[in-house]
Formats: C-alpha cells, structure tokens, sequence
C-alpha cells in the first residue's frame, strides 16, 4: 500500500515539506515521534522526526533537508505521486511534565522543523515556550510564522547576521539565562554538535536539558540496535529507548563518530542518483 | 526392495572456494532421479518415528512413497496437509535432531535425506505444479496475526484454510520475518519465500506491511476493529550486547543489523543504496546459526579473513553441524574458547582489534553444559576491523508494553499455555515471541498449535 502525498511545498532552496496521507499514523502520532520512509525498492529506510500531524485529514506532515541520496529521491516526488514505504509513528513521545512553568526550546537549522511541533506541544500543555531559533542565513530561515505562533518569544539568530540577530544559539542562551530567564527546561533540536553544546550551556545552571537524537537506523523498532547511544554510561536504542534524551548524559562525541561512519558511501551515491536522472530512478 | 546403502544421496552444492564469493544457494538440490534414489532408502516404518519427531508432523512416510513412485504431485499433497511452508522447511530445518534424528535406518548408517526430499518435492511443484490453491469459504470471522514470519504465516494459512479472514500486521516493508531479515539469500532464497507468501495470499490472507502493532493500533484496539482473536508472532527482536568497551565503536554490528543490510536490504546488490562496512578482518562473536550465517556473509563481502569467536568448545556450538561444515568449507576461522574482553579502536573511532581470552572448560552449568573458564593471563588481540555480535536476542517489548494483561516471565517473553493461549482472553502467541531465539520449524509448530487454539476459542465463544 503506496502512501500519497497531499501537499508539497519547498520552504526554502533545500527544505521540503511534504504532507502525506497516512490516517492509521496521524491517529497515534505525537509530538517527538518519527517515521521511517523508503522511496523505492532500492532505496534505504530513512528515519525523520514528524514535523506535524492532522488527525482529522489523517495526514502526517514531514519537513526534510535534501542532504542524501534518499532525501533527494524523496524530494523528487510532488503532489499526487506515492512514497513505497511509510511507517510509523516510531519511538516515543515527547514527554511533557506538567509542573513545567517556562521552557526554551532551541531549534537549529532544519531541525527547527522538529523543534516547532516540540514547542506546539508545550504550548498547547500551557506551558510558555521562549524559542532560539539558529539558521545560517536570513534566506534560509523556515516556518518562522509557526513558530511564532506557538512561542511567548522566538529569537531567531542568523550566523551572518542577515537576520534577527548576528551569532550562534547558545550565546543568545547563555545571554537569557545571565539575564536572570529562568527555565525548568531546555529542548534543543539540531546538528549534534549544536545540540553538544546546548547541553554544555546548560550544564552549569543545572537546568534539565532534553535533545531528539536522529542516529543511523534500519529497521526503527528495536531490532537491528543501529541506532545506540550511550546515555549515561548505558547503551539505549534511540528507536526505541529515545528519540528524546537527557542531554547532559548521552555521548555527543561517539553520536557524532557513529553518524559519520557511511559518509564517504553516501557521497558516492548522491552524485550517482542526481547526475542521472534528476532523483527519481526509474523515470 | 529398499535402498539399502547407508549413505544418503549427497546433496550437490556449489564449490565452496566459488561460492564463498556470491550469494547465490549453496545447495543446488535434488534430481528427480536423485529423488527417487533417495526415497528408496526408507523402510515404510508402520511406527513412524520421523513424524513424531516433526513439530508439525508432516506425513513423511506418505510422502516419501509417492517420490518412490515418481508421483510428485502427489507427494506435495501429502506434505502441504500439514505444513504450509515446506520450500522452506526443507531448506532450514534442523533435521538432524528432528525427523532425521529419529529415522531408523540413522541407527546404522545415515538416516533418510528427509529435509532434502521434502525440498525437492516442494521445489519440484513450485516449477512444475499446477496452482490449484482454493480460496476456503468465508467465515466471516476475523483474526489479526501480528508479525509475518514462521509462526504468524503458519497460523494465518491454517486459519485461512478453515475459512477466517486473516489479517497479518507486518512492521518492516517486506513479509517473511527472519526468512527475509535473518537468513541469506544463499541459504534461503528470498524468491523462494515471497512464492511461499504470495500463496498464503491466494488462499485470502491480507498482509499489511509497515504496519508497527503497539505504535499504531494496540492489541486492544484491534478487537475494538472487530478481530475475534488476535496471534502474536512477533518474534524475538532486540538483540544482545556482551557489555564490554568498545561495544559502540565504529564497525561493530549485532547480527541483526549485518543481516538486515544484506538480506533484508540487499546491500550485497550495486544497486541497491543501503551502506556497510568494507571489511577486510571479521570476527563474528558466537557459536549459533545466526553466527554462522554472520561470518558466510561476511566471506562474501569480500572480508579475507572471518573468524567465529566463541567461548565454549567446538562440541558445544549450537549452530547445526551442517552449517559449521560448510562455514568451515568456505574458510571461516574457527577460534573456540575464546571470549572477547574488548574491542578495541583506532582514534577515528573505527575498529581495530577484539582483545579476546582463552577458556577451558569447568563443571556441567544449569544448561547441562560445561561451563567455560578464563584462563588468567591468556589475553590477545586479534587484528579486525569488524566485529559482528552474535550472542542472541531478547522479545520486543513493544506489544507486551502496549497491550493491557499480556504477561511475559522475567526475561520478557510471553507467557503463554501449549495452545499458544496467553494470560489475556482471546490473545495467542507463539514462535520467538514466546520461546525467546528457536528455530523456525519451532515458530511454525506454534502458530499451527495456536491456529487450532483459536479455532476452538471462536467457536466456543459463539456457542454461548
């Protein structure tokens, strides 16, 4: 059973949102939870968190940086046309306390994407989100009325300064916390090392500080043990154990080795599939 | 007059220096005459101790006349009675302690090439039969069967032939299970179970893939959606860790993920896109089948060197005798009683040794096998670059962790009576599900034990 996609939009030149028609996934899924797409017999099972679900449409919404071989052929496909394999939602919730007065949720670069129904959730527990949102450039930025939205206030940092303010996420971090912001939590979501020194920010105020890994997987149910991390000394499944973290305990290091290790076969097939036939494979 | 040779017919295979280098079956099969030769050998015991001997008591004596008499349609008749997937069985079961174990004409010579037989018949009939599958009458019941490997396909085809309608809930994209996940292509050829599957669809079975039972519809709410019953077969999925350092360097795999690259996700074909590891030195850490499966893979992706690293001695390695043969054939590297310590790696973070210590073995443990002993100071490396953990896997929490009053015993495996009746009403389970890593064979004897189960269960159900 193909899963067809509604709705598909580019939110910047290598962002894609694409919403898919998946009601049997869109009844269960939560905030934090992923999917495992495949684009065709060929293809490799890839891992993306679920940036958004309708429960009444029964659509899941994804949002994907086109980095790889199979993020390219997934974004090859448009409105009306069917993803092979789709199956979810993987992994568990985000977990949201309900004591929890104010939290700072830091997003950065694509994974704003996931960051953004992170912050939803939150908001929607009536808790009051301040986001941190990190992008290289103004031209790049994404889904910044949504994030809007759902936030008390969202701080958006461009690296070049070409938007809301010139510097990294953890300087605007560190800057409220000094300034006396007080959070019972911070959620950031985004390149490892972004998210290693997140937690290395937060570390000497003592505020619990949650992460989404995204490590290599296959199968996402807790059966091929791919994706460990070491969370404090102990090996956890991300599929099955996380996606979310406490950040202050896992191993940015090894995650970062690990994610590293088929970089050089990933290159070779991402300049093999799009000096072909443009992403798709077969026509 | 029997055959009275006390050999079998040998089994003709690839050279094992040609197909140490693809993936191609090892074993060729039988020749219709081959066959026939083979079925000569058996004395028509009226006792029939083989069948006893089959856990899913395939007509072996009945079946094996008709190859006698070169009736070999006849002969799958016989067999497809009682067992739905006999390609397969004939190909990974373990005959030798099962139907084989016990033929008669074992006690002095080789027994009956049982497994062979029952291969060649159903090989023969997948080439050469007509399909005549008929479509049951409907029922009108429904069962969901969570899981489409040995036990869930089993019970789902005894349940369609009684005229269920059957769901199957399969998590991954392909069905088959560990027929397609775990065991390789060159043993088990994977055209060869979507034949398998596709008649189980003939006969009315609707398999759903990507479906994660537990993640979207829980057990509950699928008697919610009107199943009558619902069978669990989803297999014994974690896998296990030695806890030693180096676990999560760059380069170590449980069995698990290895084989579902290359079988499940055919990273053995070019143009196929799933990654993984070039390696020139594997060590496959464990004795058991799965192991043996690990390191004939890795031969075959070109490592030059592959060796089985296991605690115990050569007697005690699970994995069936055949198997090491041919692992041996090809040039695996067998090191018994070793016992990693570590793994080490280079500053990259890539593997670049297991630390391994020598064992001897002491006094008979609870599993009534010498328990293996390190000898002090005996430690050294050998040189990898691939470490492949083989040491077995544990049930999947995911439906136990989702379903209210499924109870599991302390290692997480479902508790479950001889009819595969859980401790929740109208909830059967069977296969690894249940018995933690067996054998397929054994998966299969459960799911057909818990179809009858179920068919009872819904029939007194509707009676009150």
């Amino acid at each position: 059973m193909p899963y067809k996609i509604i709705t598909k939009r580019m939110l910047n030149d290598t962002i894609a949102l694409m919403e898919v028609e998946v009601p049997h996934i869109a009844k269960k899924a939560e905030a934090g939870q992923f999917i495992i797409f495949r684009v065709d017999e060929q293809g490799e099972r890839v891992p993306l968190t679920i940036a958004e679900y309708d429960r009444k449409k029964g659509t899941v919404t994804i949002i994907f940086q086109t980095v790889g071989a199979s993020t390219k052929m997934l974004n090859a496909f448009e409105e009306g046309d069917y993803i092979l394999d789709f199956v979810g939602p993987l992994g568990k919730p985000t977990h949201i306390d309900p004591v929890t007065k104010r939290v700072c949720v830091v997003g950065g670069g694509v994974g704003n994407a996931i960051a953004y129904p992170q912050a939803k959730a939150l908001h929607n527990a009536g808790i009051a989100v301040d986001m941190i949102s990190g992008f290289r450039s103004k031209d790049i930025i994404i889904l910044e009325n949504e994030m809007q939205s759902v936030t008390d206030n969202l701080y958006i940092m461009t690296d070049d300064g070409t938007y809301g303010e010139k510097g990294l996420v953890t300087e605007k971090l560190k800057a409220l916390l000094d300034a006396g912001t007080k959070y019972d939590e911070v959620v950031a979501i985004g390149p490892v090392i972004m998210m290693k020194f997140v937690a290395a920010t937060t570390k000497p105020y003592g505020i619990k500080t949650i992460v989404s890994l995204n490590p290599i997987m296959v199968d996402g149910t807790g059966m091929c043990g791919g994706c460990r991390v070491n969370v404090g000394g102990e090996t956890k499944f991300a599929c099955v154990d996380g996606p979310d973290f406490e950040a202050h305990e896992v191993d940015f290091d090894e995650l970062m080795k690990r994610n590293s290790f088929y970089k050089e076969r990933e290159a070779h097939d991402k300049e093999h599939v799009c000096r072909l036939t443009g992403g798709k494979r077969h026509g | 007059m029997a055959n009275m040779s006390l050999k079998k017919q040998p089994m003709p295979e690839q050279d094992p220096n040609i197909r140490n280098k693809n993936f191609k079956e090892v074993a060729l099969g039988y020749t219709g005459e081959m066959a026939v030769e083979e079925a000569q050998r058996c004395l028509q015991c009226k006792t029939a101790p083989c069948v006893a001997g089959c856990p899913v008591n395939v007509r072996i004596p009945q079946f094996i006349a008709k190859v006698t008499a070169g009736d070999f349609t006849g002969a799958y008749s016989e067999i497809a009675q009682t067992n739905s997937l006999p390609a397969v069985c004939g190909r990974v079961c373990p005959q030798e302690s099962q139907c084989e174990g016990k033929c008669v004409r074992g006690i002095k010579g080789e027994p009956v090439a049982v497994g062979r037989l029952e291969r060649f018949v159903a090989d023969w009939q997948m080439q050469n039969g007509k399909d005549e599958i008929k479509r049951p009458e409907s029922n009108g019941q429904k069962v969901a069967v969570v899981g489409a490997g040995p036990a869930g396909l089993t019970c789902a085809g005894d349940l369609a032939k009684l005229g269920y309608s059957v769901t199957i809930y399969e998590a991954l994209h392909t069905a088959g299970g560990v027929l397609v996940y775990g065991i390789p292509e060159f043993r088990l050829p994977k055209a060869i179970v979507a034949k398998e599957v596709n008649k189980l669809k003939e006969l009315g079975v609707t398999i759903e893939n990507n479906m994660v039972i537990g993640k979207m519809n829980s057990v509950d709410e699928l008697f919610d959606e009107g199943y009558e019953a619902v069978f669990i077969g989803s297999g014994a999925g974690l896998p296990s860790f030695m806890n030693i350092p180096g676990e999560n360097l760059l380069g170590v795999y449980s069995a698990n993920e290895y084989l579902t690259r290359i079988n499940l996700m055919k990273a053995y074909l070019k143009d196929y896109d799933t990654p993984i590891a070039v390696s020139h030195k594997v060590a496959v850490v464990g004795g058991g089948n799965v192991a043996m499966d690990a390191a004939r893979c890795a031969k075959r992706m070109g490592a030059e060197e592959v060796y089985i690293v296991y605690r115990r001695s050569e007697q005690e390695l699970p994995a069936r005798a055949e198997e090491v043969h041919h692992a041996k054939e090809e040039g695996i590297i067998f090191k018994v009683l070793n016992n990693p310590v570590a793994i080490l790696g280079d500053p990259k973070g890539l593997v670049s040794g297991i630390e391994c210590v020598e064992m001897e073995l002491g006094q008979h443990d609870a599993s009534g096998r010498r328990s293996p002993i390190p000898k002090e100071g005996s430690n050294f490396i050998i040189d990898v670059d691939t470490v492949i953990m083989s040491i077995g896997t544990s049930p999947n929490p995911l439906i136990r962790s989702t379903t209210t009053s499924l109870e599991a015993n302390k290692y997480g495996c479902l508790i479950a009576d001889e009819s595969g009746a859980t401790t929740k009403e109208g909830v059967f389970a069977g296969g690894d599900a249940v018995t933690g890593a067996a054998t397929v064979i054994l998966a299969m004897g459960a799911g057909k034990n818990a179809a009858k189960a179920i068919d009872v269960y819904i029939k007194e159900k509707h009676q009150q």
